[in-house]
């Protein structure tokens, strides 16, 4: 027997520093027989200037045990709630079946960018040569595929009993509204790795996502949402420690060099931008697609952008810091964004996979007070002459397709800063083309980069120059409808997932299913 | 003259509503006088301008065992200031304060 004759203590236990040091420190190494500048070929062209990648520290100094073991716990918890919600027909509880709508949006605009950050982070932990840099990126790439999972495991419930959540990835590459959330990852994807984190750990984690998750799970459990709620709360539970690295990733890098200041500056203008311009479809959905309302878009933004960002931005002052530019249309559009977007879908809901309505009188009541400056003078009337036509049967709908922003990709229904009655229009000429904008926020972010916004992949481009359609197609045949082609290639079911809610499929199946009306009191 | 008295920038925390977070919300409470606490559904948040802090040792006299606070994580909701975190405590400020 081996016992050693004097027992030796237990060695005493690491403190959380020491423990993160031992894992991130001493990691790497310098090669030998290639450039480091070979190996990272990518962590210098930006212009951003590193000197000490030591400096970085991880704010939570997450070690490995303790991710796995804490990410075991939350997915342990989490599927035990979706097992108990499928047994317990959890999906019939919600406030009403218009209410599922908000998990199409959800499911085919929101969970495809998991996993598209999946593979940004995992890019960038390749990408940047400091060794604690890229145990963040790993430990969120793997967070962010958990995202994409735990979103398709849980909603794949729903697409049992509703329409419009059967082909999420499909659509995602294709769609025109969906363009908008593709385009704008793609658009940090394609970037550097250290505009990439600054766009989506920084801008749109730190700065914008409470604007998107509070609201959204919050609303999700007020209407009765059990499965939501949970996948949102255990997302959200890494979504902090993002957050939290965002900010870190832009004080490490403006710590580095005075140099590195203005670059950061222009991502942050271009970034804020990109990620409000993609929150509109957050604000329809807070203000017209949850029956039951849990805050205005309005609220949201004074509460999350205004006061929380500009906490935020006095204090990277000291770094020579300004808040975004044109912050302030933001403010200007917040009274007027979520009524300009859903009257825009109510527009070209047949042309959708998820349904619009006319908001029913008690929340038309709802709205008026929460926007008393703009909704019973500007969008009311609107609304009110749309619920005639559809009582005399002639539902509106909008048979052209929008004109998009060559940017955002968003259709230019946006108003002008200071008149909410004349639609923004903005162009610029380049290389003898004409592009269009929805506003000057977008038409910069152009002007800075042409040669990549020329490149966009524009559905309303695509469609008119007949690439929509399904291989095989003859647009010359006889009785050719374009636009049911169009949905085809779409991966819709035509009739079923689109259109006015009233009377659809989805309506009539909730009252027959659950013996309640389509739209609750 | 008269100095403008401004409140300070809050920072804020906000955790799942659960039973283990009743007594964490409870220790910031205890360790932070100006604490405001906003109840939404499902959701609970606590602003604290300038600083607010989250000691471990609070959270233990109050649940009776031992409390890592890297526990914090799996109830978290979202987070804003910067962090200092060490074995005893995570604190949250904006620098001006
Ligand atoms: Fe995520
Ligand atoms: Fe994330
Ligand atoms: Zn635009």
């Amino acid at each position: 027997m081996n016992m050693p004759i004097t027992p030796q203590k237990p060695a005493k236990k690491l403190s959380l520093k020491d423990n993160y040091n031992l894992l991130t420190r001493g990691l790497g190494w310098e090669t030998s027989y290639q450039d480091m500048d070979k190996v990272f070929a990518q962590d210098k062209f930006e212009g951003i200037k590193i000197h000490d990648w030591d400096k970085w520290e991880d704010p939570f100094r997450l070690t490995m045990d303790a991710y796995w073991k804490y990410q075991g716990e939350k997915e342990k918890k989490l599927y035990a709630i979706v097992d108990a919600f499928q047994q317990n027909n959890g999906q019939f509880n919600v406030t009403d079946a218009r209410y599922i709508n908000t998990l199409k949006l959800f499911l085919t605009g929101v969970s495809p960018l998991e996993y598209q950050a999946h593979r940004g982070f995992a890019m960038v932990g390749r990408n940047f040569r400091g060794t604690s840099a890229r145990i963040a990126a790993q430990m969120q790439a793997i967070d962010e595929l958990r995202h994409a999972q735990t979103q398709a495991h849980t909603i794949s419930h729903y697409n049992k009993f509703f329409s419009g959540l059967h082909d999420p990835t499909h659509m995602f590459d294709r769609v025109w509204y969906l363009s908008v959330p593709k385009s704008y990852f793609e658009d940090a994807m394609s970037a550097g790795p250290f505009e990439f984190i600054t766009a989506i750990s920084f801008s749109f984690e730190y700065v914008l996502t409470n604007l998107l998750f509070m609201p959204f799970m919050s609303g999700a459990a007020y209407n009765g949402d059990m499965a939501t709620v949970t996948f949102g709360f255990s997302a959200q539970s890494d979504e902090s420690r993002h957050m939290t690295l965002g900010l870190e990733v832009v004080k490490f890098i403006l710590e580095q060099d005075p140099d590195n200041v203005p670059i950061v500056q222009k991502w942050l203008d271009k970034w804020f931008w990109r990620g409000y311009r993609l929150l509109t479809l957050v604000s329809m959905m807070m203000d017209y697609m949850l029956p039951k309302k849990v805050m205005s878009w309005a609220e949201a933004w004074e509460m999350y952008f205004e006061q929380n960002g500009g906490a935020l931005f006095n204090d990277l002052a000291r770094y020579g810091i300004r808040m975004p530019k044109y912050h302030e249309v933001a403010s200007k559009e917040k009274h007027r964004l979520s009524h300009e977007a859903w009257a825009t879908f109510y527009n070209f809901s047949h042309a959708a996979a998820f349904h619009t309505w006319v908001p029913e009188e008690s929340e038309m009541k709802w709205l008026a007070e929460k926007y008393p400056t703009t909704f019973d003078s500007l969008y009311r009337p609107r609304f009110e002459h749309w619920r005639e036509q559809q009582q005399k049967g002639e539902r509106f709908s909008n048979g052209t397709l929008p004109m998009l922003c060559q940017v955002c990709q968003v259709p230019m229904f946006f108003t002008e800063p200071d008149d909410p009655t004349k639609i923004c229009f903005r162009e610029t000429t380049y290389r003898d083309e004409k592009f269009h904008f929805c506003s000057d926020g977008c038409k910069d972010i152009f002007g800075n980069e042409p040669e990549k916004y020329v490149q966009a992949w524009l559905p309303v481009h695509q469609i008119y120059q007949g690439n929509c359609f399904r291989p095989g197609t003859d647009p010359t045949a006889p009785g050719f409808e374009p636009l049911a082609e169009v949905l085809q290639y779409y991966g819709f079911h035509v009739g079923e997932d689109g259109g006015e809610y009233l009377g659809s499929l989805d309506a009539r199946n909730w009252t027959q299913w659950t013996g309640k009306p389509a739209v609750a009191e | 003259m008269s100095a403008v008295i401004k409140e300070k920038d809050r920072v804020f925390v906000a955790f799942q509503t659960n039973d283990d977070t009743r007594s964490i919300v409870e220790a910031i409470e205890a360790d932070n006088a100006e604490a405001i606490v906003s109840r939404y559904p499902a959701m609970v948040k606590i602003e604290v301008p300038g600083r607010l802090v989250i000691r471990r040792e609070t959270i233990e006299d109050l649940i009776g065992r031992a409390y890592d606070l890297r526990e914090l994580h799996i109830n978290l909701i979202s987070i804003s200031g910067n962090i200092e975190e060490s074995d005893d405590e995570l604190v949250l400020h904006w620098n001006q304060h």
